[in-house]
């Protein structure tokens, strides 16, 4: 900020604020302790109210405002002033509608959230975006089947240029070789017609679009609106943003000896019959004959713990479509669907019914076994018992979805021992979902599948700090495992979609690719002005480094969960600015404060801290610090406040970005000063994650656990902090929770520290 | 393709639920100006309502928070609730479209206090709630409600208890005489989001679902179990508030069959399975039935159906429930045929859930404007469709995942739209 701050500080002593406290005593904080100038106002976000703060503004005598009122979740669009830092003291919900009016807990709790506030208004400015250089809005798309042509065609259509970057020489993908599609437009029943050549044919001739085939991503590096690609034919480009759609192969079906692939000619997949399909000419490969019974095998490798434990998705739908093909061929084949469970979810329930109707026969049974003769013994269910199925002239074996999270095609590359540990981190084999919290005994845990790490090359290669791949979930499947947020990345500016995301069929895939495309453009628009994105969405603030203070440590390029800090040619770290999504986790793994932002420092929370009047011990009135994440434990408490909820005045809680960004010197900080205890309040950390900055709340974790002996330095029990897992439905378990704390620190007696 | 801006570059997102406010936020931090419609006095429509989603199990209201700071700090999201569209004339690109307004009797200038709830002796039935529960009427939707603004029952108005209402307000928030209105809106493309109702599982007349107090339906148990809901988020049966340890699941309510919704509504079966975990995470001694046709857990979801399966206390049974009858303690007995064993049963519950399927809004209140739509009520804009899209379970029976990747693609669509680029 160029002009020289200036802080007006306006209290609000409507909502019950007035009643808790007298208002004539937190002015005196503000005029004695800060000397600020303060206003009082009975309903500051009403028209009177804003326009006592924004005469000041217009005066020129004020550009910085603390606003002493509701949370700042509240009114954010009413004390919203053009090139003003807007800071607010929550006095309302966490004060006035949480502790007894009156009180002189409550008193005391007021002022030092006033005098927290108006700590973090003087070592906080507003934030200026960095913006730097020439940004591109090309939108890369790599893979050049249903999802990647869609994307291509999509952006274009946006006004982006684009470049289409696919393996193979020829567009199309998987999608080239189908005879027709499912059904996606009402009424549902009628196969559709494949249309992924009108698609080529539309992205060939449009001028935005440049095409690349034959060709793989070499290296990427860079960052949003500056990623620096390389390929595999020695030319390189700069783009804005990455749209990964390199789609799925199919399931191995040498694995699948048992269900009779390669025991007899006449076993064959999904794929190869939809070759034949589109081949024009269905025949059995041992006499060339057409058949006349076909036996489609469900679930063939799909939703079984030693192949695919995931359902494919599509195979039933698939089947229903080949089956009718052939009936609508020759209406004298019998067609047989052998299925576990029947899955044609949502509107495609009537394309089933339109099978049944059409004479295609469903068995509910499990297939045991395929031999030589095709005979197909299922395990019926209807029956409960093994039935063989005879005079089988073709089996098709309904084979899954492969995500092509990597090139399979190209060498796996040798990694060094850190970018393997990372890969193990962000690569998940097992199942993130867990059935949480069963009371009783919980269900035996299922065999955990051998830990591999993928197979093949990198798809980009990035060249970030934190290995090459994109990160997978379970299964090998892309990000993101956020329900809310499904095109959430750990690599900002970089989009999955379509099978590589999850199994699914063309017509999802389509509205997935879609999807991905608005990600990206967004990626690209907010770059170009240094603004971040999901789900600090606007933040202009953004870390530095004081390189002179650094020890080249190399903790904050581990721990950032996006990887957005890679270390330069002299081991510095070094950021790329639009890859970060601030969440202050460098600032919390920098073990000598070099990292901050201009709203959000070690040395703005370390103050705030010690701006608080701690009692001395014989007042009986203890001190507990709460820092609870702003997305979810912070609101769980402006909750608690909203019903009423009461809860021990002795705390002060300081909101943080998460809990990735706190510090453990921030601890040291608040028993040295004499808080008798410290409280982190994050979102659930491990495999399913809720954190949103994915893996923040579980550093933090790990680091608290290793405060045992900084405190055993100190002479201090380690219970007098600790971590607890807040979701935002714990407005009424928070209170609870920090009352238990109270009592139990109140055991310890008070912090020995206190009035040194 | 055409270089001619269009007459107006906003987008109306009609409905403000997970899928109408994605839309607006995917287009609106791309640099666009939104205005969202929500016929409630709050954003979150349905998720707002749930307790938790499959298979995380994480909490609905945890997305929805930081979508709400999405749309708080960024001034191109224009937000009207209790707001729909009562006609649409022009085309892509130039759009007017009615909006009728209902009446909160709560002014913008309500600050959330809660005088209003304290003054107001009536109370009503709690929308929030499915009805299971009571609220004053004068009433913050929810804890999280968005705006945090108050509203006025209609049924309160015109009695003593208003003016009581009105006179508590220090900051005369309170419009008794608030009517119906209407405006104006001049925008470039519009994206259906209206969401879905559950099916109403009073017309499964074998059912009895009004007729037996412990038959409920799953969003009923999605408010049972939510922290906020009638029962503090403990699973309590309706008839006595005693804890249920034997449950049913009934899939199927209402969906798959032609007499009610001839399509598979996608979510019963992990939701259900979800309220499985529900049940055994309170109840360490109960059972859980689940009565079903096919388990659609489809894709990944597969994970979360393997999880349940090994539980011993949860049973699948295939099997499409004939009736519920009353018990001779007036509780529900769950009758029909085992579709494996062949077997007949009648058993006994201490709660049962209906697993009721989604049914498009907009099969019930029709969009005011010409659109695609097909047999079941939901939009299907035709393919050369001028500046209308569809997203979110308005489009079709879809998960909450799906829903958002659904919104997200109709964001772009509709910023094609806006911005004037080719068809």
């Amino acid at each position: 900020m160029s002009a020289a701050k200036s802080t007006g500080v306006y209290l609000c002593s409507g909502c019950g604020i007035g009643e808790a406290v007298t208002m004539g005593e937190l002015e005196k904080v503000v005029t004695k302790e800060f000397k600020k100038p303060v206003k009082s106002h009975a309903c500051l976000c009403g028209d009177e109210g804003l326009a006592v703060i924004k005469a000041d503004i217009e005066a020129g005598t004020v550009n910085q405002v603390v606003v002493g009122a509701c949370s700042p979740r509240t009114m954010t669009d009413r004390f919203r002033f053009p090139a003003t830092q807007v800071l607010r003291s929550n006095l309302r919900e966490q004060v006035a509608w949480s502790h007894p009016a009156g009180d002189e807990d409550t008193r005391m709790m007021a002022e030092d959230n006033l005098r927290m506030s108006l700590t973090e208004a003087a070592k906080s400015t507003l934030p200026e975006p960095k913006i730097d250089g020439e940004y591109s809005s090309v939108v890369m798309v790599v893979g050049g089947g249903t999802a990647g042509l869609t994307a291509a065609h999509e952006a274009a259509q946006a006004g982006h240029e684009v470049l289409l970057v696919e393996r193979a020489a020829k567009l199309g993908g998987n999608a080239a070789n189908w005879s027709k599609r499912m059904p996606h437009r009402p009424p549902y029943r009628a196969i559709q017609g494949n249309d992924i050549d009108t698609l080529i044919a539309t992205v060939t001739a449009d001028s935005r679009v440049k095409v690349k085939t034959g060709c793989t991503v070499a290296k990427t590096s860079g960052m949003p609106g500056k990623f620096a690609v390389e390929f595999s034919d020695g030319s390189g480009a700069t783009v804005g943003a990455i749209v990964v759609a390199t789609g799925w192969r199919p399931y191995d079906p040498t694995k699948l000896g048992h269900l009779g692939y390669g025991v007899s000619p006449d076993v064959v997949t999904n794929v190869q019959m939809e070759g034949m399909l589109s081949g024009g000419k269905v025949a059995r490969k041992s006499d060339g004959k057409a058949p006349g019974v076909v036996a489609f095998v469900q679930c063939a490798g799909s939703r079984d713990p030693d192949h695919l434990p995931y359902c494919s998705s599509v195979c039933c739908g698939v089947s229903i479509k080949q089956a009718l093909q052939l009936r609508e061929a020759d209406p004298k084949v019998m067609t047989y669907i052998i299925y576990e469970e029947l899955r044609t979810p949502g509107v495609a329930e009537e394309f089933y019914r339109a099978a049944q109707e059409a004479g295609v026969i469903f068995m509910k049974g499990k297939v045991k076994s395929v031999d030589k003769a095709l005979t197909v013994v299922v395990d019926d269910a209807l029956l409960q018992q093994e039935v063989p199925l005879a005079g089988v002239d073709l089996v098709v074996l309904a084979t899954g979805m492969v995500p092509n999270s990597t090139n399979i095609d190209a060498p796996t590359p040798e990694l060094d021992e850190e970018k393997l540990r990372v890969l193990h981190n962000d690569v998940n084999p097992l199942s993130p979902i867990k059935v949480a919290g069963y009371a009783g005994e919980a269900p035996a845990p299922l065999p955990a599948p051998p830990d591999t790490l993928p197979e093949g090359a990198p798809i980009l290669n990035l060249q970030y700090r934190q290995g090459p791949h994109l990160p997978m979930l379970a299964d090998g499947f892309a990000d993101s495992h956020y329900i809310c947020f499904p095109y959430e990345t750990r690599r900002t500016g970089i989009y999955t979609c379509g099978p590589v995301r999850r199994p699914m069929d063309m017509g999802e895939t389509a509205e997935d690719a879609t999807g991905a495309v608005m990600k990206a453009i967004q990626a690209i628009r907010n770059a170009g002005q240094g603004v971040a994105l999901h789900p600090r969405a606007g933040d202009l603030s953004y870390p530095m480094i004081n390189l002179n203070q650094c020890t080249k440590c190399r903790r904050c390029t581990v721990e950032c969960p996006f990887g957005a800090i890679d270390e330069n040619e002299a081991s510095y770290p070094q950021v790329n600015e639009t890859r970060c999504r601030r969440c202050g986790t460098c600032m919390g793994a920098c073990p000598v404060r070099t990292i901050s932002f201009a709203n959000y420092s070690v040395d703005m929370l370390g103050s705030m801290i010690k701006a608080v009047n701690i009692p001395d011990e014989f007042d009986e009135k203890p001190r507990i610090l709460i820092l609870a994440c702003e997305n979810d434990a912070y609101p769980a408490l402006d909750m608690a406040g909203i019903s009423r909820q009461q809860y021990s005045a002795f705390v002060r809680i300081i909101p943080v970005r998460c809990l990735g960004s706190v510090s453990l010197l921030l601890i040291s900080d608040a028993l040295s000063v004499g808080f008798d205890g410290v409280m982190l309040m994050g979102c659930k950390p491990g495999d399913d994650y809720q954190c949103h900055f994915v893996k923040g709340s579980g550093i933090s974790r790990e680091r608290l656990s290793k405060v045992g002996e900084t405190l055993k330095s100190m002479q201090l029990e380690s219970a007098r902090v600790t971590q607890v897992e807040a979701s935002i439905a714990d407005s009424a378990r928070l209170p609870k929770l920090i009352d238990a704390f109270v009592a139990e620190l109140d055991g310890f007696g008070p912090n020995p520290f206190k009035g040194f | 393709m055409t270089d001619q801006k269009p007459r107006s570059q906003t987008i109306l997102v009609v409905g403000g639920g997970i899928s109408g406010v994605t839309t607006a936020l995917e287009a609106a931090e791309a640099g666009y100006e939104v205005v969202i419609l929500e016929k409630a006095p709050t954003l979150g429509g349905r998720v707002a309502q749930l307790n938790r989603y499959f298979p995380k199990l994480c909490h609905p209201t945890c997305g929805l928070e930081i979508n709400f700071q999405r749309i708080r700090k960024n001034p191109r999201v224009k937000v009207f609730t209790m707001a729909t569209v009562a006609g649409v004339k022009g085309g892509r690109g130039d759009y007017t479209v009615t909006v009728k307004t209902t009446p909160r009797h709560v002014r913008p200038n309500c600050t959330a206090c809660g005088d209003c709830a304290k003054a107001c002796e009536t109370r009503v039935p709690n929308p929030f709630d499915y009805n299971m529960g009571e609220t004053t009427a004068a009433y913050l939707p929810h804890e999280m409600a968005f705006p945090m603004r108050y509203v006025v029952a209609p049924q309160v108005i015109g009695t003593p208890d208003a003016d009581k209402i009105k006179a508590s307000c220090k900051y005369d928030a309170i419009d008794l005489d608030e009517k119906e209105a209407t405006f104006e809106l001049g925008v470039g493309a519009i994206v259906w989001a209206t969401g879905w109702q559950p099916y109403d599982a009073n017309r499964i007349s074998p059912y009895r679902y009004a007729h037996i107090k412990d038959v409920i339906n799953n969003v009923e148990m999605e408010r049972l179990a939510s922290h906020n809901g009638p029962t503090h988020g403990r699973i309590l049966r309706p008839s006595d508030g005693k804890e249920p340890k034997k449950v049913a699941l009934i899939q199927c309510a209402g969906s798959r069959d032609y007499n009610h919704l001839a399509y598979c509504s996608r979510i019963c079966c992990l939701a259900s399975m979800k309220h499985a975990a529900y049940v055994r995470e309170q109840y360490a001694d109960a059972t859980v039935d689940i009565y079903y046709i096919d388990i659609r857990a489809h894709d990944k979801l597969e994970a979360f159906y393997r999880k349940l399966k090994v539980d011993p206390q949860v049973t699948f049974i295939k099997s499409k429930p004939a009736e519920i009858k009353i018990g001779p303690d007036g509780g529900p007995v769950v009758c029909g045929e085992n579709t494996l064993t062949r077997e007949l049963y009648q058993t006994p519950y201490d709660l049962v859930v209906l697993a009721t399927g989604m049914q498009p809004a907009s099969a019930v209140d029709r969009p005011a404007m010409e659109v695609g739509m097909d047999d079941y009520g939901f939009v299907v804009p035709a393919l050369d469709d001028d500046g209308v899209f569809a997203a979110g379970v308005a489009s079709g029976p879809i998960d909450v995942s799906m829903s958002v990747q659904s919104a997200t693609a109709a964001a772009l669509k509709a910023i094609q739209a806006v911005s004037g680029a080719a068809r």
